[in-house]
């Protein structure tokens, strides 16, 4: 019978939660890398039981775990006792350097701050990892501040693709609220070289050429806190999901605003309908029916929590415009929390399971596409992430 | 020997408990000792300093013999106490950020 495993990033560690294909019954794991904020966690595609791990630390900056047995146990890839040639320690798994070489690099530039002024990229943390559809042991990362680095070697060492970075538009880039983070990558499994990523509050782009160029596609995106409305950058987007049937179809959590594009993104359209409001992070589609959408509203940009104290999932079967409010099981009274952008999943079984996680803790299921819900746990810390993965 | 107390959640990164010791050649100072360190746990790389300025991260702060050495260069060579390994170097987590 199929299992899922749900990996669960939080503010205090990380989490596995594992089930059969009722997913009724739970296994709780964790925390893994207590203490640490995990931003992410996703295993490979070719590998299930490969799992890559974002664990990060103001004090202490930026580590890369791996799993190789299904997150039961981990290791650093690059902290092994391993040295360079010239006899230095490696510790290369934790090292994200813009490649500011004349070879393969562009040049260090700045970006917009807060104030309108300009600041050098410097690096943050990695918001998320993207492991490759065909190679377990290729993986993408995307940081803050925005760029998009990659591993060939399964996480023991990274390098840039600074055509991201170095495209021209970066002085016009700006922080969002949460930092100036590439935190969508979505890879077109029907072409290895189209990738699509998204900053906040840059917007989205394209490379069509495995990630060496870069176009920005935010043609259709209205931006109010924009002066120009037809902006090629400065959109503060949330989140894209694709449905890996249908890659050239792609929907869009924008800060406000449910976006589609039927086109790679070349072109957008608004998609919100009836929502009570089209403000929110997360956004997924259904794994069997490309026109299945689901939003997590929140009240506003200014009161991060659901409207009404109602927390809904709102599920679209037209591919948006038309939504109904999926809650139940859902608190509707007196729940003030967040859904953050990369904390909805949904499993491959028959019947597509979803899942979400709150800043409250709380990482809900609905095994039936929606209908209904229940909390898998209640008292996690802050989630940040949730991915699942579908096992034999 | 060099002693080096490392905090908690270092100490668990590197898979050790209490305090690590290292071998470091005179004159002892605390790039010299920073760099045994990284080398015996590689893992540590760019948790104490930048993997490439080598410059201190901001929120971690270096204690010898009773005295907060974190401005000074790190050429200097440590208090013999230290460089002895009478006391250990402290590697401090700074007491801040708590809303999180």
């Amino acid at each position: 019978m199929s299992k899922v495993r749900v990996l669960v990033g939080t503010r205090k560690g990380a989490f596995t939660l594992t089930a059969d294909g009722k997913r009724d019954q739970w296994e709780v794991a964790g925390p893994f890398f207590a203490g640490w904020e995990v931003y992410h966690m996703k295993g490979s595609p070719v590998n299930p039981d490969r799992i890559y791990a974002s664990q990060t630390s103001g004090w202490f900056g930026q580590i890369i775990q791996r799993s190789d047995d299904g997150g039961k146990t981990w290791t650093a890839p690059g902290g092994g006792q391993q040295k360079s040639p010239q006899g230095w320690p490696m510790g290369e798994s934790n090292r994200f350097v813009y490649d500011t070489s004349d070879t393969s690099g562009a040049p260090l530039t700045t970006h917009q701050w807060y104030d309108g002024t300009q600041h050098p990229w410097e690096f943050k943390r990695v918001w998320h990892i993207e492991p490759s559809l065909t190679d377990a042991d290729a993986v993408y990362a995307g940081i803050e501040d925005a760029a998009l680095f990659h591993s060939k070697d399964g996480g023991h060492s990274w390098q840039e693709l600074s055509g991201l970075r170095g495209h021209g538009t970066g002085p016009n880039w700006q922080p969002g609220a949460g930092g100036m983070c590439l935190h969508t990558i979505v890879l077109d499994p029907k072409d290895p070289n189209r990738i699509y990523i998204a900053i906040s509050a840059a917007g989205a782009f394209r490379s069509d050429d495995g990630g060496a160029s870069w176009k920005p596609i935010n043609k259709g995106l209205r931006s109010q806190f924009l002066p120009d409305q037809d902006a090629e950058v400065g959109h503060c987007v949330h989140h894209i999901a694709m449905n890996p049937k249908r890659p050239g179809v792609l929907f869009m959590q924008k800060h406000w605003d449910v976006m589609r594009s039927d086109d790679a993104g070349d072109n957008w359209r608004e998609v919100s309908g009836n929502l009570p409001t089209d403000f929110g992070f997360a956004i997924d589609i259904h794994s069997h029916e490309p026109e299945t959408i689901y939003v997590a509203p929140i009240k506003s940009d200014s009161e991060h929590y659901p409207l009404d104290g109602k927390l809904q999932v709102w599920r679209s079967r037209t591919g948006g415009n038309d939504w109904e409010a999926m809650t139940s099981g859902l608190p509707q009274a007196n729940c003030y929390v967040n859904v953050l952008r990369d904390a909805m999943a949904v499993d491959t079984l028959d019947e597509c399971g979803v899942y979400f996680g709150t800043t409250g803790g709380q990482v809900y299921v609905s095994p039936d596409a929606g209908d209904t819900w229940k909390p898998i746990v209640r008292d996690l810390p802050p989630v940040l992430s949730v991915e699942v993965q579908t096992l034999p | 020997m060099i002693r080096v107390e490392l905090p908690f959640h270092l100490r668990t990164l590197a898979q050790v408990s209490g305090e690590v010791q290292v071998e470091v050649a005179a004159p002892v100072t605390l790039r010299r000792v920073l760099d045994a360190l990284e080398e015996q746990y590689p893992v540590l790389c760019g948790t104490i300093r930048d993997h490439d300025t080598k410059q201190r991260r901001p929120f971690l702060r270096f204690f010898a013999h009773q005295q907060d050495i974190s401005h000074d260069s790190p050429d200097d060579p440590l208090p013999g106490e230290v460089a002895s390994g009478k006391e250990p170097l402290l590697v401090i987590g700074a007491i801040a950020g708590g809303s999180r």
